[in-house]
């Protein structure tokens, strides 16, 4: 017995509600990221992660005012990614209440965002959101590049070196989406995330694909991941966590009951 | 009756989480502070940390929050909890950014997991420790009031606390190394992870220390 292998429910808020909609059957409002996070909390999530998905600066006022209330009503931890660019959209988040940030392009943009924020506010709380893509070498060997604007445009990084890049300026975890298998139901690309979760010393949380559970449990134990990251599986109540955690468990993979 | 609690506040993140918790499981009042006299007044202190101990210790001393939670330990008396670096910083030294000197409240060192940590079975851990994990209650304290034990606790850390006295030993944790997860002398409790994040249990925990006299 030793870490439970985490689960981690993904919300993706615009302007202050979650969209692609969730469908719990006893919900009052299918929108509201509070009564989501919280439903999720009751069902025995071991994390939460909000992906703020607006665009425009007002609604991020308002994905300030929705973390301050998460962070009220939920206590578990709570990592929120997306438009985070500087060390003052982190600091805000932090101080709103978020456990965690997840830096993506911004770290691709500014390497050195990772580290400083690490040295100013712990690596525990710094994590880096890889969006990598299989794009093998001309004798076939595989191997992945990370891409940007959801997938759409290719950085020529090597997705490997870059996580034990960003070990090494101090970011805490990271968060492996595989965007060849997201949304796409068929599971995590596993390559990928035995690969990094190999290169690196911290943690992986793996993203990107989840259709059903045996996914989750092939992420643990083929993937070499830390944490599984889903979100349609649950929003659309396919599965509940507590079903999920007592699938992995009969699948000899250690979890929080 | 929890009364007042102040939660010291010495600028190293967020105190928030602390302060909702406490006040979701029925604190009357919470002063997130660095207040001098708001402290002295308080009835009950919680003594939080994140980030790193360089600049936690630094802060601690500038704004003589040493000073105040030496006198509610020992001269009020009042129940003090310590959470994670806040635990670590009651230590005499860490190993963190090439060696900090601690407050030496509980003589003891503050080590790092190390690279290449593995389990019993070999299997390789990662460096920080982070998730749920089980705390085995070695001692019976009023603060494990209704956890279980080996109930599971939120963690996050790199640095790991290694009291000298066994005896304050309350609770540890296997990751690699047996790591004190909790410590308790007197009206201290200190606990490495985070009860403000660790559900149930968590809460749990707090509801107890509000309603703890200070005594084992």
């Amino acid at each position: 017995m030793g870490l439970a292998k985490r689960i981690i429910p993904c919300l993706d808020v615009e302007c202050g509600r979650v969209v692609k909609g969730v469908n719990f059957v006893d919900i009052r409002d299918a929108g509201d990221p509070v009564e989501i996070a919280m439903r999720y909390n009751e069902q025995g999530a071991d994390e939460i992660t909000f992906l703020d998905i607006t665009a425009s600066h007002e609604g991020r006022e308002t994905t300030v005012h929705t973390v301050e209330q998460i962070a009220e009503h939920v206590f578990i931890p709570l990592t929120v990614g997306g438009g985070i660019r500087t060390i003052e959209d982190i600091r805000t988040m932090l101080n709103a209440g978020a456990d965690k940030v997840s830096i993506n392009t911004a770290a691709i943009h500014n390497p050195d965002l990772v580290r400083e924020s690490a040295e100013r506010f712990g690596s525990q709380c710094i994590v880096v959101a890889i969006d990598a893509k299989r794009v093998d070498d001309v004798e076939g060997k595989p191997r992945w590049e990370i891409f940007t604007h959801g997938g759409r445009k290719p950085t020529g990084i090597d997705a490997v070196a870059w996580a034990e890049r960003m070990a090494d300026l101090g970011a805490g975890e990271i968060l492996l989406t595989s965007m060849d298998r997201d949304g796409t139901k068929n599971g995590f690309e596993l390559g990928v995330t035995r690969a990094i979760t190999d290169a690196v010393d911290i943690p992986v949380i793996a993203s990107g694909g989840v259709g059903n559970l045996d996914h989750l449990v092939e992420g643990i134990t083929l993937g070499g991941a830390d944490a599984v990251l889903a979100a349609s599986i649950f929003h659309f109540g396919e599965y509940t966590v507590p079903e999920a955690k007592a699938y992995m468990a009969a699948r000899g993979v250690e979890v929080r009951l | 009756m929890s009364g007042v609690v102040a939660v010291i506040d010495y600028g190293m993140g967020n105190l928030h989480s602390v302060a909702s918790a406490l006040e979701h499981v029925g604190a009357d009042k919470v002063l997130v502070t660095h207040d001098a006299e708001l402290i002295r007044q308080a009835d009950r202190v919680v003594f939080p940390g994140v980030g790193a101990i360089r600049d936690c210790m630094a802060e601690i001393r500038r704004l003589k929050c040493d000073q105040l939670l030496s006198d509610a330990l020992t001269e009020q008396h009042k129940p003090v909890l310590a959470i994670c670096v806040g635990m670590q910083a009651l230590m005499t030294h860490s190993e963190e950014n090439d060696g900090v000197q601690c407050l030496d409240i509980i003589p003891g060192e503050v080590r790092f997991f190390g690279k290449g940590l593995t389990d019993a079975e070999g299997q390789r851990l990662k460096v920080p420790h982070m998730g749920w994990n089980q705390v085995r209650q070695v001692m019976a304290h009023p603060l494990w009031r209704d956890i279980s034990d080996m109930s599971r606790f939120y963690f996050v850390h790199s640095y790991y606390v290694d009291a000298v006295d066994r005896s304050l030993l309350a609770g540890s944790v296997d990751y690699g190394v047996c790591a004190d997860a909790a410590l308790a002398r007197d009206n201290l409790f200190a606990v490495q992870f985070h009860p403000e994040k660790s559900a149930t249990a968590g809460l749990q925990l707090l509801r107890n220390f509000l309603e703890w006299n200070g005594t084992c």
